[in-house]
């Protein structure tokens, strides 16, 4: 190889590396801050303390109102994008024509590309409204309209890869299950998705994975409350939503308030490395199955 | 009723509703949209467009925050572009069945799936302390980059993959050395698939919010940025800002002010659209 396509080779590498780095440095930066975190705060209380108030003068350092507040927002949207998108996936494979499903599903995936504080505003301003009109006692900030349009837009992810994994499945099995005289229905649901079940269950769980660290929906619409409760009709916080509350203030750096945002920070990638790695484990396992 | 009645009827009943839910997620975009041009498209003119910020809603622009997203979006490209292909290339054409390839590839994976705010406690501890950029248009597009570097990754790979290798085995028997191939002959014949992973990255980036404020991007900038180093705030953080305010004018800017940046988003995603299609139909191997 002559000298300057070693050095091509090496500028590529360090491109590549970069992603490495990238990995390292977020490990890094939020344990750090964390034990730093944990040098003043007793871990003990972390994880059992009911109240989060680390802004006010009477401070508690109990994470489970954030978490209570994350995991209640992404059971909505996936209450919403579980069904809608799943029944999307089969009916694109199984019943609509091949046109409509080559023109549906770009048209879906446009809801994936909105940026996600115009989704915030219309949860606010339109959502939030209309659900009052049905229940007046919802609150103005509250995590059902937040969770709700936060499933509207994993609708996408959910019905797109479910699609993928359906249409992945062998031909053959489809045509046997007709060939008995199963109705489309019959074949989707005993057949195929029980054939693609490993793609869906992905699917799923990049769908929860996403809605776990969805920040602008929840910070707009869902409030900045911190509460250990599962009343979607009150104003909670998410542990996103009370990181990008701390960074629009002006807390200095170095001290406790600022070390809570990565404490909060390293709860939410433990929930979605935990994730995220499932999904590849899954990927991994069951993937080609049929070849 | 027979059991086969019973069984159409069900199959039927599917059928309605796989098409009630296949426009329920499009009506309520449609809604979302309808909402949003009712609300802010009698507020955008000239003005508003070139306005400053102002604590007097009427008074109030834009300006500022089109100019960071604009600054935001160059030094974004320019920093993610050259890296993310020059990693993909590595990846596909260099790094194949190695250790570290291997390990990258699942890497990439992961980071993909890494929420973006943990990206902006990232840039607020490396760039913005650590390498004591402030909140600066600088520090603000290294994170943002690092953001999007697995979604360029992916692309570039992707469409290099899909380059047939009796391109690459005609190259290399003519003499030309792996990376004269790969510049003379794979990433042109894959440059649209890149450029259209590539927009999509950028387009990605302008729409996100939560990264730029951690780093500590501002709600309130009286002057349009400069030079890299100056403050900054960007559309998307202009719009959280009016719709956090209790009146009902603010409410009005930033339907205006998403109207403007949607028609970004859109247009950004139709030039993809437009390139992979022009690229699908000029590459016929």
């Amino acid at each position: 190889m002559k000298f300057s396509e070693k050095i091509i080779v090496t500028l590529l590498k360090f491109a590549a590396s970069i992603t490495i780095l990238t990995t390292i440095g977020i490990i890094m930066v939020l344990l750090f801050e964390t034990i730093a975190f944990f040098k003043e705060v007793s871990f003990i209380e972390f994880i059992t303390d009911k109240e989060w108030t680390p802004l006010f003068a009477q401070k508690h350092f109990g994470i489970l109102p954030l978490v209570s507040g994350t995991l209640l927002t992404t059971t909505i949207a996936i209450l919403v994008a579980l069904p809608v998108g799943l029944t999307i996936a089969v009916y694109l494979n199984m019943y609509a024509p091949k046109g409509f499903r080559k023109t549906f599903k770009p048209l879906l995936e446009v809801l994936a590309a909105v940026p996600t504080v115009v989704y915030g505003f219309f949860a606010l301003t339109v959502v939030t409204p209309f659900l009052q009109s049905i229940y007046p006692d919802l609150a103005g900030f509250n995590a059902l309209s937040a969770g709700i349009v936060m499933g509207i837009m994993i609708i996408p992810f959910v019905s797109s890869l479910s699609e993928d994994a359906l249409y992945a499945v062998p031909k053959r099995l489809k045509e046997a299950s007709f060939g008995m005289g199963s109705t489309r229905f019959q074949t989707s649901f005993k057949v195929m998705v029980p054939a693609a079940s490993s793609g869906i269950v992905v699917s799923i769980i990049l769908a929860i994975s996403r809605a776990i660290g969805e920040t602008m929906i929840v910070a707009i619409a869902a409030g900045q409350q911190p509460r250990f409760s599962f009343d979607p009709t009150v104003p909670i916080e998410t542990i996103t939503a009370y990181i990008v509350q701390v960074s629009m203030g002006d807390v200095p750096h170095g001290s406790l308030e600022y070390r809570t945002i990565f404490a909060a920070g390293i709860t939410l990638f433990v929930f979605t490395f935990l994730l995220n790695s499932i999904s590849f484990w899954i990927k991994k396992k069951y993937q080609e199955k049929y070849d | 009723m027979t059991n086969a009645q019973k069984n159409r009827l069900i199959d039927k009943g599917f059928q309605v509703f796989g098409i009630v839910c296949t426009f329920f997620g499009l009506v309520i975009l449609a809604i979302l949209i309808y909402n949003i041009l009712e609300e802010g498209l009698t507020r955008i003119d000239w003005d508003f467009m070139k306005d400053l910020p102002s604590r007097r809603p009427q008074k109030a622009g834009i300006y500022t925050a089109v100019m960071g997203t604009v600054w935001i979006l160059v030094m974004t490209t320019l920093i993610a572009f050259p890296l993310g292909v020059g990693a993909g290339i590595y990846l596909e054409e260099y790094g194949k069945k190695t250790k570290l390839a291997s390990l990258l590839e699942i890497n990439i994976a992961n980071l993909a799936g890494v929420p973006s705010i943990i990206y902006g406690l990232l840039g607020l501890e490396i760039f913005v302390r650590i390498f004591k950029l402030g909140g600066s248009l600088l520090a603000g597009s290294l994170t943002l980059s690092l953001l999007i570097l697995p979604i360029i990754i992916v692309a570039t790979r992707e469409s290099l993959k899909a380059v047939p290798s009796s391109i690459k085995d005609a190259s290399m028997a003519l003499g030309a050395s792996k990376w004269q191939t790969i510049w003379n002959q794979t990433l042109p014949a894959s440059i649209g698939g890149v450029l259209t992973g590539v927009i999509l990255a950028i387009s990605r980036a302008i729409g996100e919010t939560a990264p730029l404020i951690v780093v500590g991007a501002l709600a309130y900038v009286p002057f349009a940025p400069s030079s890299p180093m100056d403050e900054f705030t960007v559309m998307p953080i202009q719009i959280f800002n009016w719709v956090s305010r209790p009146q009902h004018g603010f409410a009005v800017n930033a339907a205006a002010a998403i109207i403007v940046l949607l028609l970004i988003t859109f247009i950004m995603n139709g030039i993809a659209v437009y390139f992979r299609n022009k690229w699908q139909k000029k590459v016929k191997w």
